[in-house]
């Protein structure tokens, strides 16, 4: 009946999880509590849970990868915490199987559950706004992409109370993960989960390709979107060619798990060299798609807060799409020690590292977009002025790992460790802490804490180098990945350093929780009535902060590279606005309950596949297919914003609009 | 090691205490400690190769990243708002030379690198014999759950945990893993292979200075993982071959029957040394044909027409 669950899924034996998972539901629990008291259900389910706005389904996004975020850093702490303590004689206090597991969890939550989310949260919100139209091409879908995530991140998080996670790695790679080594509802938990969120990310993809290819505001030419816009079209290219083989890969994975198959089995004529192969032609790509959106919002904020438009846009646009070709010819870097012989090493060594002459060229674009400007040391450019001094160290490290030579010294070790977390926190997560500053108040009409602000960047900075630098002269002593116990005790210091850089990287967290209270409290202070906040220069400033459903009354008509920007200074030049348009009603998407139903669904046949309950999994696979048919079959696609409504709103915008503009054009 | 500890200890008896001179003679401590440092130590050609590849690209990168991270600061800095001194061009963004200077700059460092990545991949080949007058030692690796299998196929014997070989001659390792992948690497030795299930892989490698030296699998295989190292002792040759003359005859034999106790999963093992090896035996770990740990008594037949 209930397959392999049953009351020893319950980790009464292990306090570390059982406590948190106790602790964690009572917080759920206080918050629903809270809901009920506001009487905030209707308002949560009609505003957000079921919405299609893409303004809404993106901050949906960034929520769920902060609240990962608290997870996966919860992982990295005790990682440190045992790395510190487990060296010589001791054993620390997490056994392998339960650090295994932290370390696997931590990789596959940070991934796949914070970057992900946060990254595609980002070009939710900004990438309508940027290309001037009022959604992306898929409004439902959309909002069904985000609960499918959702979904996966709920299942690992419930591997914490019922079972266990894999204890393999983040990339279960085989035949650990096959069932021969790993009998374990870990590796289910993994692959489960992935495939349901993996489904959600392909349907993001065809949604914001399509949307960025066929819909954008008149006069928008490829050649006029902002930066972010060109760098979320490749980061969804390379997810749309990227993921499919994923999810093929773990699919493989899971016949041979579920139904016996010898894809990857040491027996029966399996190999494992084909998934380390695909999972990193899956893999490498994944880098990209998070590091690319990153330097497209480096891109915004440089060019923003040096005053002056981004140098060598078009140089920008090509290092971009060189960089998402060649990231599909590099995989094989990630396994030189394979012994694949040494032409085919040094063609993929050298593909690896023709990937820093684009990203280099970007380095020196944004250094000449400050080169002339008026530089606003605002928190957005700490982060930005933070990654180019940070970023340059792990490309330099990562051309080291890019040369088979050094790889086969460096190779799984805690240099390498050092390096991915350098491109990757230095890289993709300075850009996420920016743009979470950067377009906080287009969202919701008021500033993040500037001090706060400041200090949360410290953090990060000095938390990141006191935590990875030590890795990098470990890794160099020979010190690999993954170690639950350290033999060296001459380490030991190296490893209280990086403990300690943890710990400011969490004081960072904290502030974050901090900074946001905080400036919820005194939003009256900070309010953004412009919706301009920054002086900005592309479409999303042009609206109102937090924007209308529809975001602009009438599509902008752009002209020339710097839509909002051209516009504005011809404004401030004349001391007046556009000619009032004629404004019509708007035809919005319907909210629908379709996405957060399936994914429910999709949870409960995904967490009967696990424990191998086939009645429930067939149940669950039903009623998401009849979800999707009952919504197939709608009646009303649309509901009508009356003129009047279209029309008040924008003259209220328009008069905001004239006095700020007004404001501007007298002070110069 | 344990100098490091009373080192360290001797000299906090000697000074006062305080934070700041604490930390100053932790940093002592740990730069007296000098017993084992990975690839900065190497003790063989592959691992000196490699090491200079190491620190020439990064000075060659360094050439360029130095002055990259000043001018971030530098412009950063004099185009901050408030300098009265800078002057603002608000609508330069673009220049034809620079773009091309910034394009070839990237362009001829990986150019560079690249030339040096190309012959380093040739010249550092895993599988590629070293030269030496003196034959090379072969060696056959087997990777268990969790312990190395070291067997000297032309020696006759075998050993687990502990790998011995003569300084000053090259070494071949044929390589492979009785469960799931692991990677053999000995860092002061130089480059690292994976081991991996019904696969062989080589890789040769030379001890120059006679010495013990760790290894390690460099790649995660499951539980007891942290407590799969092992030591390599480089001896000299004539004692060599005293070691592989006494151990042969002596010890436990390595037949079908003690393999598959052997590959019982087992971590921190002590060292052991057999006197015989069935002959073909990592063969047969290859080809899957070698007794199996779960079922000692019933190793399963070949199959039915090899």
């Amino acid at each position: 009946m209930f397959g392999r669950l049953s009351w020893d899924a319950i980790p009464f034996d292990h306090p570390i999880p059982l406590i948190t998972s106790l602790v964690v539901v009572a917080a759920l629990a206080a918050l629903a509590v809270w809901v009920q008291r506001l009487k905030a259900w209707p308002y949560l389910w009609n505003e957000w849970i079921t919405s299609t706005d893409h303004k809404r389904i993106g901050v949906m996004y960034i929520v769920l990868a902060l609240v990962m975020l608290v997870r996966g850093f919860a992982d990295a702490i005790m990682m440190r915490l045992q790395q510190s303590l487990a060296v010589g004689a001791s054993q620390g206090y997490l056994p392998p199987e339960h650090y295994n597991q932290i370390f696997s969890a931590h990789g596959t939550i940070m991934i796949f559950f914070v970057a992900m989310p946060f990254v595609i949260g980002f070009m939710n919100f900004v990438v309508p706004l940027q290309l001037g139209v009022r959604d992306v091409a898929f409004p439902t879908m959309n909002n069904v992409s985000f609960w499918l995530n959702a979904s996966g991140a709920l299942l690992v998080n419930l591997s914490l109370v019922l079972g266990e996670f894999a204890r393999t790695g983040w990339l279960a790679f085989p035949p650990l993960s096959e069932t021969a080594f790993s009998p374990g509802v870990g590796v289910d938990y993994y692959l489960v989960a992935l495939q349901i969120s993996g489904v959600g990310t392909t349907l993001t993809a065809v949604n914001f390709v399509t949307t960025i290819l066929k819909t954008r505001a008149p006069g928008m030419s490829y050649l006029r979107m902002p930066v972010f816009c060109w760098t979320s079209l490749a980061s969804n290219l390379l997810m749309l060619a990227a993921f499919p083989v994923l999810t093929a890969t773990l699919a493989m994975l899971m016949l041979d798990r579920y139904l016996g198959f010898h894809f990857f089995t040491n027996d029966g004529g399996g190999n494992s060299m084909l998934y380390m192969n695909l999972i990193w032609v899956w893999g490498h790509p994944e880098v990209y798609i998070l590091v690319l959106p990153a330097f497209g919002i480096y891109s915004e904020v440089v060019s923003t807060f040096s005053g002056k438009p981004l140098f060598g846009y078009r140089s920008m646009v090509f290092a971009t799409l060189a960089i998402c070709i060649l990231s599909f010819t590099v995989w094989l870097h990630h396994f030189f020690t394979m012994g694949a012989g040494a032409d085919v090493n040094a063609v993929f060594g050298i593909a690896s590292m023709l990937i820093g002459i684009p990203t280099g060229v970007k380095i020196y674009n944004w250094l000449f977009t400050m080169y002339g400007g008026r530089v606003r040391f605002t928190v957005p450019m700490h982060y930005a002025i933070g990654f180019m001094l940070t970023f340059v160290i792990g490309g330099l490290t990562g051309i080291l790992l890019a040369m088979p030579p050094v790889d086969f010294v460096v190779h799984n070790s805690l240099f390498l460790v050092a390096h991915f977390h350098q491109v990757i926190i230095g890289g993709v997560v300075f850009a996420l802490m920016a743009g979470y500053t950067y377009w906080f108040p287009k969202a919701f009409g008021f500033t993040l804490d500037e001090r706060l602000g400041k200090a949360i960047f410290w953090c990060w900075f000095i938390g990141f180098h006191l935590a990875f630098m030590p890795l990098y002269v470990l890794g160099l002593w020979g010190g690999t990945r993954r170690m639950q116990h350290i033999d060296d005790p001459t380490w030991q210091p190296w490893l209280n350093v990086a403990l300690l850089g943890a710990v400011i990287i969490g004081v960072g967290i904290v502030l974050t929780v901090v900074q946001l209270l905080y400036s919820i409290r005194t939003r009256d202070q900070r309010r953004d009535i412009t919706g301009d906040p920054w002086d900005g220069r592309t479409l999303e400033w042009l609206t109102l902060s937090p924007p209308p459903h529809y975001n602009f009354a009438v599509l902008p008509d752009v002209h020339g590279e710097e839509a909002y920007w051209v516009r504005k200074q011809t404004a401030i030049k004349q001391d007046a606005l556009i000619k009032e348009p004629d404004y019509k009603p708007i035809e919005m998407p319907l909210n629908t309950p379709t996405g957060v139903i399936v994914a429910f669904f999709a949870s409960v046949c995904g967490f009967a596949i696990i424990w191998h309950i086939w009645w429930l999994a067939i149940l669950g696979l039903v009623g998401a297919f009849a979800a999707l048919v009952w919504y197939a079959w709608r009646d009303e696609h649309e509901h009508v914003i009356p003129l009047e409504e279209v029309r008040a709103n924008a003259r209220e915008r328009r008069r905001i609009r004239k006095q700020y503009l007004h404001k501007l054009s007298q002070s110069t | 090691m344990n100098s490091t500890a009373i080192h360290g200890e001797a000299m906090r008896d000697r000074v006062p205490s305080g934070a700041a001179k604490r930390a100053v003679l932790a940093c002592a401590a740990l730069l007296l400690a000098g017993c084992n440092r990975g690839l900065l130590d190497p003790v063989g050609p592959v691992a000196s190769a490699e090491k200079q590849i190491l620190i020439n690209s990064t000075a060659i990168m360094l050439a360029i990243i130095v002055p990259t991270m000043i001018a971030t600061i530098a412009f950063a800095w004099w185009f901050r708002r408030g300098n009265k001194r800078a002057t603002y061009r608000p609508d330069w963004e673009y220049s034809g030379a620079i773009e091309l200077v910034v394009w070839a700059i990237p362009a001829l460092t990986v150019m560079l690198l690249g030339g040096i990545a190309w012959i380093g991949s040739h010249d550092l080949d895993p599988g590629k014999p070293l030269a030496s007058s003196k034959p090379p030692l072969k060696i056959e690796v087997v990777s268990l759950d969790w312990k190395w299998l070291f067997i000297y196929p032309d020696q006759g014997i075998a050993s687990v945990n502990q790998l011995v070989v003569p300084a000053g001659t090259p070494v071949n390792f044929r390589l492979t893993s009785a469960t799931v992948w692991n990677s053999f690497f000995v860092p002061q030795m130089g480059s690292m292979i994976y081991t991996m299930p019904r696969m062989a892989t080589r890789l040769n490698l030379q001890a120059d200075r006679p010495g013990t030296y760790e290894g390690i699998s460099a790649h995660f295989s499951g539980d007891g993982f942290p407590g799969m190292s092992f030591k390599v002792q480089a001896l000299p040759a004539d004692q060599f071959a005293v070691w592989a003359q006494g151990a042969r005859g002596g010890g436990p034999a390595l037949d079908g029957r003690a393999y598959a106790l052997l590959a019982k999963p087992s971590s921190y093992v002590k060292p052991i040394t057999y006197g015989a090896v069935a002959p073909g035996l990592f063969d047969s770990i290859v080809m899957n044909r070698a007794p199996q740990p779960m079922i000692p008594h019933n190793p399963p037949a070949p199959p039915a027409g090899v």
